[in-house]
């Protein structure tokens, strides 16, 4: 194994059709036109000297290094920020060059630190490089002058001399090491696009200022790190790096967070990881990252980490470290005589949306042939499965329509529920590109999130809805679009259900379904909803994009489908630069659904009851299959309580905590007689567990991983699993100490059979994998590379089909006792439920969950920033600190789920969706009032969890 | 502008120049100048202010801020005398001058007498090269400066 260098070609790709031929040193090169000749230079393999360029960002024409001579012109223009043009003569070497290059390096090395040895950029420092690319021997002007990188300077502190800011839990700025070639400045506006950094000053006093003149952690910077990858020195460099040293070698893989899905090269100095740099060749990413995927890491070898199986007879005794043969054992004899003395049906299991494709097949198989019932379900009940419902419903398929590329070509953008910026921030910042290039946006979400307005960005309109009122709202969107005549017909009567839809249009046109009506439920002013309704039809390319803030709640489903109805009503599917895009929340979640993980689908979302599919399993796998759906996780719980329900696997996930009702979900499993954790962590599930597996990062494993544009992305192993075996592995051994002759010996052998047996994954194997890198399913005989995009010359089902979006109210209402709306969702430096990121240094950003509440409502109760408060609701109560914003309107209230203390699920009801049984944690009626800390429920809940968490120290048998 | 003006004061009245030309093509060049007209300097927390009208970052308006030793980041005295140190006038004898005049008002470059009379500038460069050497006082530019002349007008001042 070596290390993946990938070429620097200086400046971006052009995307010109047509192309130039242009000679470089002797060599004919052709280029789309407006290419560089710096890159058309590169791509006839002649590098030309450059400091200030790189191809993640544009031209600038800064270091004054990357000089060329062409034939007929004069002087020596700089190669980044001239394009070719047909038959042009350009010579990269000439004694002219090469002196102004001298010169120009003599300078920059004159004013920089000469420890290149001890230097943490050694070995990977391009002003090293280039100091040796242009032969530089000496330094005529010695290093006694003004300078920026002597503490003191003749006797005296040296004022140029700016110290190393270390504020930034992963990167050190140390500005004496800086050569102001605005890289760094560069990638933060045109990649990640937050305009964290600037170069402040001007002359020799120029350096990078983040915000004005701040330091990392209190500027706008949102640690991307794309300026540290962008650094040609060690000015931004890893701490990593400066702790460990320069990897050597690397292994291409697929982040394990959200569902964008990027791919990243994990880079190793023997089995230590010393960074994560994000490929350029990742089709999610292109290159970028956030701060959890690149920094985030630290989980995998934290202290907390179980490496050892543990089992106990009863959740208040304290854990006992046992064999893997032990733990399997005890698993294995426990569920069969469950089963024995409760009936077949009183086990079942979760899959997992942290584990890849494989893993979760093999679950969901495990339940099926194993168990020898359908009870297996998997986190997206509470997430995406009104997507799943939707778009099944209204397309055919379960799945977002695009790519992520595909934004580049919209040119209205509905954004739905959904927080990019932080949930999902790698796609942000190729929307927010796009959108600074003059697409515009649509904002729907009773908060105002970073989006509605940030440097360079402006919502041309935020319906800024009563939480809980999509339906309405995008209904009075379609009422606008139909009653305006603005609905696209020629696409409407060749793709869709022309009765079905004139029903449609029938109902929406509705005066009861008009934006003045839907005010007094939703307080949108009318005119912001037609202003949007126009925008959205007339605007070109218009693509919808959601998230959760869709899909919990009572109407999630029904949501679902009024986004398809909009997308098809305007014509918006079937090519690039539209479409409806679920943003899936974890980095599997797409996967695990396609994997069979509902009670009542198999792989492929094919229904149990469906004979044929069944018999394709039951060839296969040589065991008769349950036709009858299985128990999902509410349904679980209930039967847990009502105690016909006795023992569950859940691998890589914690439904205590994500999951609504926190009392109901804590009782269903108290009721159990053996609960299976298969995680890193003892979660808060693992409380009320006898037996825990430890599980394996993602750094340890083989297999895929599906993204949220069904993008099967390869996750490779990095290391050796620190608990012995990869989940797949536990999952096969649990199988065999159950009686099942299963014999995997790697990932690719369950995608074979994955592929085997449902036909979207017909095509897919890890040799196309390889060789493709990643492919988007549907990937079969029709389509052999993958689909970029569905629903091309048709819908999936056939013909789109309408459905008529009644809109009822959720049951959940305000009232004298609980004013106030809560609403939830997540933070860029946090992770969901937390297990992973509360255990990394992004804890620097967000210790706690805190609730957003409107100066009014704070004022009318008392309530000053930072003061402790007690959330109450119907179901619970529990305490947290108030922060006093306008980003929610007055009567919501907004709070984060990232840390167990909070117990956000204490509060939220066990309402849900009408189709899915997906939570309402959207819309939770709330009252909040000063307190003096933690409920006595929290005091209650630690107690008991610090109790549980006990671990017998280890005896060893005696010899 | 009172000596006790809060930050939200000063965030109103930067606030309404910037409602006032933020209609202008490249509009942050003409508030920074506006905004120094009006209170004399860049004051803290003015640009944030402006930032936030303009929908750009705090790094971004505190890089183009900082790029223009024109914007004062202090207030300056009653007087603002700035003497020309570019080539031309460097031959003309504009260091001593320099040198004078500091002696003369104990501070240095960029810096303002202790009795707030007088700000100190150097500048690079008046387009008076054929006076050299030269300076601007107040905003009237000034040529074929000497010790005397200089003397004169520091005593006009009142310093």
């Amino acid at each position: 194994m070596s290390l993946v260098k990938e070429v620097d070609y200086g400046t971006p790709a052009a995307k010109s059709e047509k192309t130039v031929t242009i000679n470089v040193d002797g060599f004919d090169v052709t280029v789309p036109e407006g290419t560089s000749i710096m890159r058309a230079s590169m791509e006839a393999g002649i590098q030309v000297p450059k400091l200030c360029a790189t191809d993640m960002v544009d031209a600038f024409g800064s270091c004054r290094l990357c000089l060329v001579e062409i034939e007929g012109r004069n002087g020596t223009p700089s190669s980044c920020t001239t394009p070719v043009a047909d038959g042009m003569v350009v010579h990269t070497q000439t004694e002219r060059l090469k002196k102004i290059r001298k010169g120009v390096m003599e300078l920059y090395i004159s004013d920089h630190p000469l420890d290149c040895l001890t230097c943490a950029a050694n070995g990977d420092c391009e002003l090293q490089d280039m100091a040796g690319a242009v032969g530089l021997r000496d330094v005529r002007y010695g290093y006694d002058g003004g300078n920026h990188v002597k503490t003191r300077q003749n006797g005296e502190e040296n004022p140029r001399y700016m110290a190393k800011d270390e504020s930034n839990p992963y990167f050190t700025y140390d500005p004496s090491k800086c050569i102001v070639c605005s890289r760094c400045v560069r990638a933060c506006e045109e990649v990640q696009g937050t305009f964290a950094l600037t170069i402040e000053g001007r002359g020799f006093e120029s350096r990078v200022s983040p915000g004005m003149h701040e330091n990392f952690l209190d500027s706008e910077c949102v640690s991307c790190g794309a300026c540290v990858q962008a650094c040609p020195t060690a000015t931004l460099q890893e701490k990593s790096v400066i702790e460990i040293g320069q990897p050597e070698h690397s292994v291409v893989t697929t982040c394990a967070y959200c569902g964008v899905g990027c791919s990243f090269k994990a880079e190793m100095r023997g089995d230590e990881l010393v960074r994560m740099v994000p490929y350029k060749d990742g089709k999610a990413n292109r290159g970028h990252s956030c701060v959890k995927g690149r920094f985030a890491y630290g989980y995998a070898s934290h202290k907390d980490r179980i490496l050892n199986p543990m089992i106990r007879e009863n959740t208040s005794d304290p854990w006992r470290e046992v064999s893997w043969e032990e733990a399997l054992r005890y698993t294995a004899d426990k569920f069969r005589s469950i089963q024995a003395k409760y009936g077949k049906a009183a086990i079942g299991g979760i899959t997992s949306s942290r584990c890849t494709n494989e893993e979760t097949f093999l679950v969901q198989k495990l339940i099926r042939a194993g168990f020898g019932n359908n009870n297996v379900d998997t986190c997206a009940r509470v997430c995406h499965s009104p997507t799943g419902y939707g778009l099944k419903t209204t397309f055919g398929t379960s799945a977002g329509t695009q790519d992520f590329d595909s934004v580049e070509h919209t040119d209205v953008v509905i954004l739905i529920g959904a927080n990019p910026t932080d949930g999902h921030p790698v796609f942000a910042s190729r929307l927010k590109k796009r959108l600074r290039q003059g697409a515009e946006l649509i904002v729907i979400d009773p908060r105002r999130i970073d989006l509605v307005q940030s440097p360079h960005i402006k919502a041309a309109a935020h319906l800024a809805l009563r939480p809980g009122t999509n339906v309405a709202v995008l209904t009075s969107l379609a009422h606008v679009i139909v009653t305006e005549g603005l609905f696209d017909e020629a696409f409407i009567r060749e793709r869709c259900d022309w009765d079905e839809f004139q029903d449609w249009a029938a109902f929406v046109s509705d005066p009861q379904n008009s934006p003045e009506e839907v005010e007094r439920q939703s307080g949108v002013p009318a005119e912001t909803v037609r202003k949007a309704a126009r925008i959205f039809a007339r605007g070109g390319n218009g693509a919808i994009y959601y998230g959760l803030g869709v899909t919990e709640h009572s109407q999630g489903s029904t949501t679902v489908m009024a986004i398809a109805n909009l997308a098809m009503a305007t014509g918006n599917i079937g090519r690039p630069g539209v479409g409806v895009n679920p943003l899936r929340g974890q980095n599997n979640v797409q996967g695990s659904c396609d994997m069979g993980s509902f009670p009542h689908e198999l792989p492929g979302y094919r229904h149990i009851s469906d004979d044929a599919t069944r018999d394709v399993f039951e060839k296969i796998w040589g065991v008769k299959l349950d036709d009858e759906p299985g128990l999902r996780i509410p349904n679980m719980l209930d039967a847990a309580v009502e105690g016909t329900f006795k023992g569950i696997y859940i691998q890589g996930e914690d439904i205590l905590q994500s999951d609504p009702d926190t009392k109901h979900v804590a009782a269903g499993l108290a009721a159990m007689e053996c609960v299976v954790v298969h995680d890193l962590f003892l979660n808060e599930t693992a409380n009320h567990a006898h037996v825990f597996l430890p599980g394996s990062t993602f750094l340890e494993k083989d297999g895929t991983f599906t993204n949220a544009e069904r993008r099967i992305n390869r996750v490779r192993k990095v290391m050796s699993p620190k608990n012995g075996f990869a989940d797949w592995e536990v999952t096969q051994n649990l199988a065999r100490a159950m009686g099942l002759d299963w014999s995997y010996t790697h990932p690719s052998q369950i995608m074979d059979e994955i592929a085997r047996t449902t036909p979207s994954f017909a095509g897919v194997n890890y040799d196309l994998l390889e060789r493709e890198g990643s492919v988007q399913w549907p990937c079969n005989e029709k389509a052999p590379l993958g689909t970029p995009v569905m629903h091309i010359d048709g819908f999936v089902r056939g013909k789109g089909k309408f459905v008529v979006t009644e809109y009822v109210a959720t049951d959940e209402r305000t009232g004298p006792r609980f004013p106030l709306l809560l609403t939830t969702g997540r933070i860029l430096s946090q992770y969901n439920v937390g297990a992973q990121t509360r255990r990394t240094a992004n804890s620097a950003w967000h210790k706690e969950d805190l609730l957003e509440i409107h100066p009014h409502d704070a004022e009318q109760r008392g309530i000053r920033e930072g003061d402790w408060i007690r959330l109450a609701s119907r179901s619970g109560e529990t305490s947290l600190r108030a922060t006093i914003t306008d980003r929610v309107a007055p009567g919501v209230v907004y709070t984060t789920f990232h840390h167990p203390g909070t117990q956000a699920n204490v509060i939220t009801t066990d309402y849900t969706d009408w189709a899915t049984n997906c939570p309402e944690y959207k819309v939770t009626a709330v009252q909040v009032t000063p307190s003096n800390g933690p409920t006595e429920w929290q005091v209650e809940y630690d107690k008991q969890a610090e109790q549980s968490r006990r671990i017998l120290p280890r005896v060893d048998a005696a010899e | 502008m009172s000596a006790t003006e809060t930050t939200e004061e000063i965030s109103v009245r930067v606030g309404t120049i910037c409602d006032g030309l933020a209609g202008l093509e490249g509009p942050l060049l003409p508030i920074l100048h506006e905004v120094q007209e009006e209170f004399g300097f860049i004051p803290e927390g003015a640009l944030q202010t402006i930032a936030k009208k303009l929908n750009l970052s705090r790094a971004e308006v505190h890089g183009v801020a900082s790029f223009y030793h024109d914007f004062r980041e202090e207030k300056p005295g009653r007087h603002v005398i700035k003497i020309c140190r570019a080539e031309a006038c460097q031959s003309m004898g504009a260091d001593d001058l320099g040198d004078h005049a500091k002696r003369k008002l104990k501070v240095d470059w960029s810096e303002t007498t202790s009795d707030k009379s007088v700000t100190l500038e150097p500048v690079f460069c008046l387009g008076l090269c054929a006076c050299a050497p030269a300076a601007m006082v107040d905003g009237k530019v000034v040529g074929r400066v000497n010790k005397d002349r200089l003397d004169r007008i520091l005593s006009e001042v009142g310093s």
